[in-house]
């Protein structure tokens, strides 16, 4: 699923990079998550000078490659933003994930430009699919095709990585009339099989495009069956799960399991109930990019804490 | 039926005499509308996306439209009587019915 690169040579260094910072203390982890808007990336920057051996990734999400309306004519500009944000970053995060909505319809240029501009950030990128990668001809053969080695059914798979189990999941496919988003039951039993026997004390993160919590049905955010994932993940001491598809932060602490959406790059959609639709947000141009972004997750050892950070674009 | 056959469906609509039944539902604000519409059977029913994100419209078994971009536009024609349920399957919670009523001196008792 790594699709940076895909030359074994350049991929060596990353790998052994992985395996030097798989020193996790494996504890139970409280999740502590500093969501807002804050100025600049220092509060990372320090955490990790601080603890040598934090890492961080970071989500990007709903890129829409070939999204032209009024709400963003230049979802490729916004996007090679973000990424000159990810290249700028003076601690190099581990790797990237991409939560979704990677093109517009599923165009094979759409996918291209993605590819072209994400590529840049030059970090390993792990995929799952948004119901707008799927809408090809053939239904998903384009996005399985491109991001889909490796992995199964309609391109879910799981790696570990600095010793926290990382799942993606699609629950884009298969949706029934009426619902939210589906997982189905292939899915779900190899999921209850991926984390079977794995030490509950191992951090998990599972991503996936749409919520998989319920945040508003009436718009169908949510997934179906997700309380049922969930339920595989009960024995866990700490679970996160971001997700993409609405375009805009929001998160939520239960339990042990701490629940966050990340901002699009390419256009900000209305706070649920807000609008008469959940269509793309028309605002002002200067205000665009203030709800644009990017996230960084960081995993701090000993200290016990995850971090996970939304950046706009500006502001 | 694809896109091409949409708007072949469509032009060919223009085309057909005054009397021909044809309807349209448009999808704007993430909903159908009408929600529910009642059609003689022989109409051409055609959807036209009047939203800024792509849609589809999928009645399982009876008919299947690609993904519609905004202004794209796809077409059934209804010959058989009965209630046609239908949803986008990008996002489902958008569902309508189309109710299709046999035309008035072609009912015949079986």
């Amino acid at each position: 699923m790594t699709t940076y690169d895909h030359d074994e040579g350049a991929r060596g260094p990353s790998r052994r990079k992985v395996l030097e910072c798989m020193t996790w203390a494996g504890t139970g982890v409280l999740w502590t998550v500093a969501g807002g808007v804050p100025a600049s990336l220092g509060i990372i920057d320090s955490a990790l000078a601080q603890q040598p051996k934090a890492f961080t990734f970071l989500q990007i999400s709903d890129s829409h490659m070939g999204f032209d309306k009024p709400a963003n004519p230049n979802a490729k500009g916004t996007l090679e933003e973000a990424i000159g944000r990810v290249k700028a970053l003076p601690v190099k995060p581990s790797f990237m994930i991409h939560t979704g909505d990677i093109s517009h319809l599923s165009k094979p240029s759409e996918f291209d430009d993605a590819e072209r501009i994400i590529s840049q950030a030059r970090l390993d990128v792990h995929y799952v699919p948004g119901e707008h990668d799927l809408i090809d001809d053939e239904r998903g053969k384009l996005y399985l095709d491109r991001y889909g080695r490796g992995t199964k059914g309609a391109g879910w798979y799981s790696f570990d990585a600095n010793g926290v189990h990382f799942i993606g999941l699609v629950n884009v496919v298969d949706l029934k009339a009426g619902g939210l988003g589906n997982l189905g039951n292939e899915q779900l039993e190899w999921l209850e099989d991926d984390v079977k026997g794995r030490s509950a004390s191992q951090p998990i993160v599972v991503f996936a495009h749409i919520p998989l919590w319920t945040v508003y049905p009436d718009w169908g955010w949510g997934t179906e069956d997700g309380a049922r994932a969930l339920g595989y993940l009960k024995k866990f001491g700490s679970v996160t799960v971001l997700n993409g598809h609405i375009h805009q932060v929001m998160q939520k602490v239960e339990g042990n399991v701490t629940f966050h959406t990340a901002r699009s790059t390419a256009f900000p959609q209305p706070a649920p109930g807000s609008a008469p639709s959940p269509g793309p947000m028309k605002v002002p141009d200067d205000k665009l990019r203030s709800m644009l972004g990017i996230a960084s997750v960081m995993f701090k050892q000993n200290e016990q804490r995850l971090a996970i950070i939304d950046t706009p674009l500006q502001g | 039926m694809n896109c091409v056959a949409g708007v072949a469906a469509v032009l060919l609509l223009a085309a057909t005499p005054a009397w021909a039944d044809d309807a349209a539902i448009k999808i704007g604000n993430f909903t159908f509308g009408p929600k529910e519409l009642k059609v003689k059977s022989g109409t051409t029913v055609t959807w036209i996306n009047e939203d800024d994100i792509p849609h589809t419209v999928v009645s399982p078994d009876n008919f299947k439209s690609k993904a519609l971009d905004s202004e794209d536009k796809f077409s059934f024609t209804f010959t058989t009587p009965g209630t046609y349920k239908y949803f986008c399957s990008l996002h489902p919670h958008m569902t309508g019915t189309i109710v299709v009523e046999a035309t008035t001196g072609s009912i015949v008792s079986p």
